[in-house]
């Protein structure tokens, strides 16, 4: 993936071009790039026209996995646990080591303590440190989120929200799948808002954001819930920022939107596909011919390049 | 001593044949009666029949049908269920007349509707 990185400027790249790309890799995971510190206008496309590796310092790389469904024996991939293994595989094999990961969520299928466990054996394996957030299949247990705090609440706020700063850009990790109200979609409530608030006072502008949750922060699809109905409150804290990256899973496929200096990206599936927004009666798991199957589910990668221009993603397909 | 344990398994013979009978009667006969079990799949990410009115004391069970996990929760959480994976089921006794409106609170859009009405 550092080709695309080192395309020289005027090379042609556009947003659009660099989507297409992404959606031919039709793959398991994300790769993000950031370009820390730039003041105003930092942008997808002006990363994308950005010339690579021209920072002042290094670049980083992170990366995104999410929704592994650890437990998920169903039809429509029985062995979640395998592609889990071939997207740890997958991220192994990259020519760059990320420095840190995300989990953007649904660690687990069911809750349950086994799998919070198989899942964290399964991922320890790629040697950085991993951010997790809850989806809300990781908080369907009894105690509503106790399983999930117990393995991965440590050092959280609340139902498990976080920040952290890395090489100059500041990783907000929000919990949208907590005490969700009858009839709305996901809902990250007036505690998470106040923090979030405070949490972003102290930062310049110029400090590029990254924020990650399971559930989207923009309405993808009503019909279905996709979406978080207070999100704008907290888009609204993020306006002033020059460089938003928002980065979530839960719907199991890509799906891309820039508002302004703020870019939304929902990642694959390690386990199983779901159907695009309101192509099938119900957003359930999607059968596909079991070739097909590794093509649908992916990783992604971000590179964050210091001094020049802010994140490029990279999808990649298991297969 | 021998002829006791005879008797009672007559006495039960007897019930075995009749019981089944007075069920389909009731059943045939009294299809809208007050305590008929309610049944709702949860299906498609959906509640179905989304609205059902039930007579106090009928028990309604929920099941799952889909591959997803869901919930049965009522929206004032008088009653809940567990996470319902495929093929799990949950019932709850309705004993007071009233609407109860519930959610899945994993897929909080999924909404239905227990009419209780004397």
């Amino acid at each position: 993936m550092d080709h695309d990185l080192i395309d020289p400027p005027g090379a042609g790249l556009n947003r659009r071009g660099m989507l297409m790309r992404c959606a031919g890799w039709a793959g398991t995971a994300a790769l993000y790039t950031m370009t820390a510190g730039v003041a105003s206008s930092i942008s997808l496309d002006a990363a994308l026209a950005a010339n690579g590796y021209g920072g002042r310092t290094k670049p980083f790389t992170f990366l995104q996995i999410s929704d592994t469904h650890i437990g998920f024996d169903k039809a429509a991939n029985p062995n979640a646990r395998g592609t889990a293994l071939q997207a740890v595989e997958k991220i192994k094999a990259l020519p760059q080591k990320p420095d840190l990961i995300i989990h953007t969520g649904d660690i687990t299928h069911l809750s349950k303590d086994e799998q919070f466990d198989d899942a964290r054996q399964i991922l320890s394996e790629l040697g950085a440190p991993i951010f997790y957030v809850p989806g809300e299949h990781d908080f369907l247990d009894e105690g509503q989120g106790k399983a999930f705090l117990a393995h991965h609440g440590q050092g959280t706020i609340g139902t498990g929200w976080y920040s952290f700063d890395h090489d100059g850009v500041h990783f907000v990790a929000l919990n949208n799948v907590a005490n969700l109200k009858p009839g709305g979609m996901a809902h990250l409530g007036d505690d998470q808002l106040a923090w979030l608030s405070k949490d972003l006072a102290g930062l310049a502008s110029s400090t590029p954001v990254v924020v990650f949750g399971h559930i989207p922060l923009w309405t993808v699809y009503e019909q279905w819930g996709w979406g978080t109905d207070d999100s704008a409150q907290a888009l609204a804290l993020l306006q002033r920022f020059g460089s938003v990256t928002v980065l979530n899973g839960y719907i199991h496929q890509i799906i891309q939107k820039v508002e302004g200096n703020v870019t939304f990206h929902s990642a694959r599936s390690t386990a199983y596909p779901q159907p695009a927004p309101g192509a099938a009666p119900s957003p359930g798991p999607l059968k596909v011919p079991a070739e097909q199957l590794p093509h649908m589910l992916g990783i992604r990668t971000a590179h964050f390049m210091r001094g020049t221009q802010p994140i490029a993603l990279i999808d990649q397909s298991l297969s | 001593m021998t002829a006791f344990p005879f008797s009672i398994r007559r006495v039960a013979l007897c019930l075995s044949a009749v019981v089944p009978a007075m069920g389909f009667g009731l059943m045939a006969a009294a299809a809208p009666s007050a305590v008929a079990p309610r049944e709702v799949a949860i299906k498609g990410f959906a509640f179905v029949p989304q609205v059902i009115m039930v007579k106090p004391g009928a028990v309604v069970t929920w099941t799952n049908a889909d591959e997803d996990p869901h919930t049965v929760v009522a929206n004032d959480k008088s009653f809940h269920s567990a996470a319902l994976d495929t093929d799990d089921k949950y019932s709850f006794t309705f004993t007071k007349p009233g609407e109860y409106a519930y959610f899945c609170s994993l897929h909080p859009h999924m909404t239905g509707k227990i009419i209780v009405k004397g």
